[in-house]
């Protein structure tokens, strides 16, 4: 997130795993968490968004005690992928479809937020050490 | 109206100043006594002066100070010569001015009026037999001479015999030039006629009658390059000036074409009596006063160093050291600092007092108003209604000035003193009040819209015609009969105030074409929404 957004080019970023396990709420799974974005979506009102023309799918809410917020999900994630799926040309859609299939039980999702990359330029600089950062890249 | 200038060029300044050396600027009265001012000569500060700059005289003023005097007895002052001479020379020159240009616009209106008709009568007068026989196209051509002289006289009559407005200080510069070249061009055909039509006795009739057309139509191409040249250049946009009032900084801005000094100082003073508000000396009062405490806060008491020196309001003999310089402006400093609070509050309290007077008035007027509106409607109903009007309420039938004076005095306590606290009491006299207020009444305004030439000051027409500068001096550096540049400026005195006209010109726009498809508008929403999975 740190590079300006291109769509269209790879993008290299730090990324973390995160699994959630849906929870049966009435009779649909939830994640408990909101997501905002995509390419259908003004960029511009993204509060979380560093570069205002990234169209990519944010976390925007997080639901106390929930599933994500339970797996390390927090607000203002970006989502890269969902089990596999880019998820940075997606529309917003197509993104809570991806998110909210009855026949997936849990989600494994590649997230990037700002921290991630201050932790790591942090940790190389401290460490006379080079640790290679995990580039997120797409299918 | 007739406003007068008196000629103020440049030469005339010098003159002045040449004929009177060390004197300051000295300041004149309407009646024409002269004002004692007392002047030191130029260089000189005030303060260095043993015997007082002030104006009270003391024993030795007449030594080292130069005054100028009203006239005694048996003396007439130099400058009192000037000036007679100079009003002598006024109010002879104008008359002996305005005079000669009339004679000469008649003279040149009617030379140029007879010239064609005498073109064409000499020849029948001075050899009848000679002549040819007036065929078909002569004759038509006498319908258009005649026509075209009517249109030649009517035009001639619009454009030039009007009243005039003004006196102006130089000669007008395109009506003497016009008139040259309208007497140039009548004397240049009599020239030829008589050379070529008069000696040899010309039989063709029909060409004489064609140059009688021929001369006509030249003076209404005249005419209209008159009009062009007096009429439309100035009312093209090209200039703006901005017009301030030296006593109260009131601004405004006209445009202007190209013109020259005088007659863009005549264009002002025009748009100064409609859109000006009146000057009322009053008001600036109370920032004099207020001028005059800061130069008391400049008194310097020396303790140390002059014995003599003591004791309040004896300014120093010695000159400023650099210590009491100082002193001087730190008490000067301080007296500041003080007297904006006092504006503050002052001005708050005068608000106050402001408001609270016309809410009373306002009260008052509305009253007196609805007094007025009974009477005239119960007049109406009788009348509507058929019945025999009674001599009482007859009587009681007033017109619209009886109906004011008989209202009148309910209000005019009210409104005295809100005059007084506005300061516009010298500006209205009872039989102006009373005069509007019938006005207002017969033409049926509200109260409201009587209280408005009251509540703020309107333009000087408004006022009295006691109250109409018709005076004016125009101070220009550059000459009166040039035209008006960017960055001129000149000055419009009058007896109380002067206008700071300064011209801008109008930058040169350069406008471009876009086209706008009306198809072209197209919009889309973009929004940002939220899903909770």
């Amino acid at each position: 997130m740190s590079q300006n957004f291109v769509p269209g080019q790879p993008v290299s970023v730090v990324t973390q795993r995160i699994e959630i396990q849906k929870l049966q709420h009435g009779d649909h799974l939830i994640l408990g968490f909101s997501i905002g974005g995509g390419i259908d979506q003004d960029p511009s009102q993204n509060p979380f968004s560093e570069d205002k023309a990234d169209k990519g799918i944010y976390v925007t809410r997080i639901s106390a005690g929930g599933p994500a917020d339970v797996a390390g999900l927090r607000m203002g994630d970006k989502i890269m992928q969902v089990n596999g799926w880019d998820m940075t040309m997606m529309t917003h859609d197509q993104a809570r479809k991806r998110l909210t299939k009855k026949k997936e039980n849990v989600v494994r999702l590649l997230v990037t937020r700002k921290s991630l990359e201050d932790a790591v330029k942090h940790s190389m600089c401290s460490y006379p050490k080079q640790i290679q950062a995990k580039p997120g890249f797409k299918d | 109206m007739d406003t007068e200038s008196t000629y103020s060029g440049y030469s005339y300044y010098s003159g002045r100043s040449r004929g009177s050396h060390r004197h300051g600027e000295r300041s004149r009265d309407r009646d024409g006594h002269k004002c004692v001012t007392i002047n030191t000569a130029p260089g000189e500060p005030l303060l260095r002066d043993p015997s007082g700059g002030e104006q009270v005289q003391d024993d030795t003023w007449g030594e080292t100070t130069t005054a100028v005097t009203g006239t005694s007895d048996h003396s007439v002052s130099q400058e009192d010569v000037v000036r007679i001479t100079k009003d002598l020379e006024d109010s002879v020159g104008v008359d002996c001015r305005g005079y000669l240009t009339r004679v000469l616009a008649v003279v040149l209106g009617l030379l140029v009026l007879l010239t064609p008709l005498a073109f064409l009568v000499l020849p029948h007068v001075l050899w009848p037999e000679k002549l040819q026989s007036c065929g078909t196209a002569c004759e038509g051509l006498f319908i258009s001479v005649a026509f075209k002289l009517l249109i030649l006289v009517l035009a001639v009559w619009a454009l030039f015999f009007r009243p005039d407005r003004a006196t102006l200080p130089r000669v007008h510069v395109f009506r003497a030039l016009l008139g040259g070249l309208v007497l140039l061009l009548v004397l240049s055909y009599w020239l030829f006629y008589g050379v070529r039509i008069l000696d040899p006795q010309e039989e063709n009739y029909l060409g004489v009658v064609q140059y009688a057309v021929s001369l006509v139509d030249v003076l209404l191409f005249i005419h209209y390059l008159a009009v062009v040249l007096l009429e439309l250049r100035q009312i093209q946009t090209i200039f703006s000036v901005s017009v301030t009032r030296s006593t109260d900084g009131h601004t405004r801005t006209y445009s202007l074409g190209t013109l020259s000094v005088q007659r863009a100082a005549l264009v002002i003073i025009e748009h100064y009596y409609c859109d000006f508000p009146i000057h009322n000396p009053a008001l600036l009062s109370a920032s004099k006063t207020r001028a005059a405490k800061h130069l008391d806060g400049l008194k310097v008491y020396s303790v140390d160093g002059e014995l003599s020196a003591e004791g309040p309001g004896n300014p120093a003999a010695a000159g400023l050291s650099h210590s009491q310089s100082r002193a001087m402006i730190a008490a000067a400093a301080r007296r500041r600092d003080s007297a904006h609070n006092e504006l503050y509050y002052e001005e708050a309290e005068h608000e106050r007092r402001v408001r609270k007077r016309r809410a009373r008035l306002v009260v008052a007027v509305e009253e007196a108003f609805t007094h007025i509106k009974r009477l005239q409607e119960e007049e109406q109903k009788k009348k509507g209604g058929g019945e025999a009007i009674d001599p009482q309420e007859a009587a009681q039938v007033m017109d619209p000035r009886e109906a004011a004076q008989a209202v009148f005095p309910s209000m005019a306590r009210a409104l005295q003193k809100f005059l007084r606290t506005t300061k516009q009491q010298h500006l209205h006299s009872m039989e102006s009040i009373q005069r509007h207020l019938a006005f207002c009444v017969s033409t049926n305004m509200t109260p409201k819209a009587f209280l408005q030439s009251f509540l703020s000051p309107g333009p000087t027409l408004q006022y009295e015609p006691h109250h109409w500068t018709r005076q004016w001096t125009l101070v220009s550096e550059a000459s009166v009969t040039s035209s008006i540049k960017e960055g001129s400026t000149f000055l419009l005195k009058t007896t109380d105030y002067s206008l700071v006209v300064t011209v801008q010109r109008v930058p040169y726009v350069s406008l471009d074409e876009e086209y706008q498809d009306p198809k072209d508008h197209k919009f889309v929403l973009r929004l940002q929404s939220e899903t909770s999975v």
